[in-house]
């Protein structure tokens, strides 16, 4: 029983995990049909910030959910001025250059933190379930996921910056002929993107550590349960980290963590012979 | 086959590329040092590999993420086979049917569920990842292939090198860099004669537009995984040469090795076979003296290439160098009124 309620638990651990690496692609990728390939490293980059703030003395909430948001918000504003601006429309093009950007961001991290794990303590201890100790901040994160995802859905179905987000992605063209300003929407959408990949990193520094190229790590698992979700930013990516998550943690259980990775990318590209345009592109069509 | 569309350009390009290879071959064994020898082996096994996905990518439109698949897949094929059998010829026939074959399940997954641009990126790049993972979880003494240990990250350092046929002496290095010479070239020539079959022209109808390709009487589907499949088995061939000049290990799959063939594609320019080839070669050559300098890291170099010639030069290095011959060798503005006036 008590093991039963431990699988369940880390399931609930493993979802929140992959919803909070991927909810900062979906955000760029669902609006703006560019894939962020240097989200890991936006990802990296928010962990280092929280850990230098920590290191300097500001409280460790703080530093995870606004120091490192805020951060790499800015960096996501630059970046969108200098680069993404120049391609957009060209998919392939702002893929490679963000490839480009991810290569920068891993030599320059590398060059300027060296090429070591930094991490800092959590800020929560561990319970016990019968004879099994789990950690407390798998929940707490699980927890904040859940208030992103709430809070997100409520703004893009709710508010009136929800309503024109809906409009520039369903049409565009439509949109800015109606007085709204595209370049403007877009530069936002990378920017609250970039925040959400940044609070990624904040709130994974303490779980895994910060390393320069931590970020391949994660770009693939992203990539896949953004796609995998489809078109809709906020549903899409709940349904398929819930379920390539849940599919992560039970072959993990029933077999090793490696195999538990092979089994959650196979698992993807099986669904997308399946569901060419992913969760969402076929059910909850039209969901926020 | 014919060789009547071959256009005159394309033999000259052949020819000009053949007297390169032969130089290269009389020329530099006598004279270089083994290390060099060693380093130029490794960069032609890399330029074979730039023109698998050059093909790939630049004449059938399909931009694979992870070809690093089939060229580590190449050289594991080799490397187990060869430790398997004993004798290295039927090996390398291996390492390039066995990439081949893998590109040929994955590729009718991918063309025939209709998976394009940024699906089929996202796939090749997972496939890859996933290969990269499987293998370096390999390590001890349960993961074997027959004989041969498949070693986990360490790879496997034993691969036994190439032989001359039939006989088990090994090749020399000066042996082995004619081979990747002679193995560079045929390659060159085998896309470029490709592109102008009647085959090749229909792979470059359905990158143009596949559904007018299709309309046509195009089978599209088939030919995208036909060159997806002969792309593979490129690759694979890089792979057993890059076995053959430094040691087969998880690396050959990972994330740098799919950024790095695709960043010569780029900057070499989208379209073209020569101009891959030699920013792999720049590059590399570039990143190896940055590497021994230690001042730059190679990722700051090679991430700020690629994103510079993304936004600034989107053909490439071969078609901005072309304008520029274009316009050095007309001469004036005067004389091409002329040309037209004598037309």
């Amino acid at each position: 029983m008590d093991y039963f309620l431990v699988v369940l638990l880390q399931i609930v651990g493993a979802v929140g995990n992959l919803a909070l690496i991927s909810v900062g692609l979906a955000v760029i990728f669902g609006m703006m049909r560019v894939i962020n390939l240097a989200h890991g490293e936006f990802i990296m980059l928010g962990g280092f910030a929280a850990i230098f703030s920590v290191q300097a003395g500001i409280n460790i909430w703080l530093a995870m959910l606004v120091i490192a948001p805020l951060s790499i918000a800015v960096l996501g504003v630059v970046i969108e001025r200098l680069v993404m601006r120049r391609l957009y429309g060209r998919m392939v093009d702002t893929m490679l250059a963000s490839w480009g950007l991810s290569l920068l961001l891993i030599g320059l991290a590398t060059t300027f933190f060296g090429n070591r794990v930094v991490g800092i303590a959590a800020p929560v201890g561990s319970f016990r379930i019968g004879d099994y100790s789990l950690g407390a901040y798998d929940f707490v994160l699980a927890g904040i996921v859940l208030v992103v995802f709430a809070g997100g859905y409520a703004v893009l179905r709710f508010t009136r910056a929800g309503l024109i987000a809906r409009a520039t992605m369903q049409n565009r063209e439509m949109a800015s002929s109606l007085g709204i300003e595209p370049s403007r929407v877009y530069a936002i959408t990378f920017a609250i993107g970039s925040a959400l990949s940044g609070l990624a990193g904040g709130l994974l520094a303490p779980i895994s550590g910060v390393l320069p190229t931590m970020g391949v790590a994660y770009i693939a698992k992203a990539f896949i349960t953004v796609i995998t979700g489809g078109a809709s930013v906020i549903t899409g990516t709940a349904l398929s980290s819930t379920l390539l998550g849940s599919i992560n943690t039970v072959s993990t259980f029933v077999t090793t963590p490696v195999l538990g990775d092979v089994a959650l990318l196979l698992a993807a590209t099986i669904f997308l012979r399946l569901l060419p345009t992913g969760i969402t592109g076929r059910i909850f069509k039209g969901a926020p | 086959m014919t060789f009547s569309t071959f256009s005159r350009a394309g033999s000259i390009h052949i020819a000009l590329a053949a007297i390169a290879m032969l130089a290269a071959i009389i020329i530099l064994p006598s004279f270089a040092p083994l290390y060099t020898l060693i380093n130029v082996t490794l960069y032609m096994s890399m330029g074979v590999f730039a023109l698998s996905l050059a093909l790939l990518w630049g004449y059938g439109g399909i931009l694979c993420f992870g070809q690093s698949a089939f060229f580590g897949l190449g050289a594991y094929a080799y490397a187990i086979a060869a430790i398997n059998f004993g004798d290295t010829t039927l090996a390398a026939a291996f390492a390039i049917v066995i990439p081949a074959l893998f590109a040929a399940g994955l590729g009718y997954f991918l063309f025939y569920g209709r998976l394009s641009d940024v699906y089929l990126g996202v796939i090749t790049l997972t496939v890859t990842l996933i290969l990269f993972k499987l293998i370096n979880s390999t390590g001890g003494d349960a993961w074997r292939i027959g004989e041969a240990r498949l070693g986990g990250f360490n790879g496997i350092p034993n691969t036994p090198l190439l032989t001359v046929p039939f006989s088990g002496v090994p090749l020399s290095p000066a042996q082995m860099f004619m081979l990747a010479a002679i193995m560079l070239f045929v390659t060159y020539a085998l896309c470029k004669v490709l592109i102008v079959t009647r085959f090749g022209r229909a792979v470059i109808a359905v990158r143009e537009n596949e559904m007018r390709a299709e309309l046509l009487g195009y089978n599209a589907k088939r030919l995208k995984l036909a060159v997806f499949v002969i792309s593979a088995g490129i690759a694979g061939l890089a792979g057993l040469l890059f076995a053959n000049s430094v040691f087969v290990s998880p690396t050959m799959f990972s994330l740098s090795m799919a950024a790095q063939v695709l960043i010569w594609v780029v900057v070499g320019g989208l379209g073209t076979l020569f101009g891959p080839v030699a920013a792999c070669f720049a590059l590399q050559i570039a990143t190896a003296a940055l590497g021994k300098l230690g001042i730059v890291d190679p990722n700051i170099v090679l991430g700020t290439v690629l994103v510079v010639f993304v936004v600034f030069v989107p053909g490439g290095i071969q078609p901005a160098l072309a304008a520029l011959h274009a316009w050095i060798a007309t001469p004036t503005r005067q004389s091409r009124t002329l040309e037209k006036v004598a037309r």
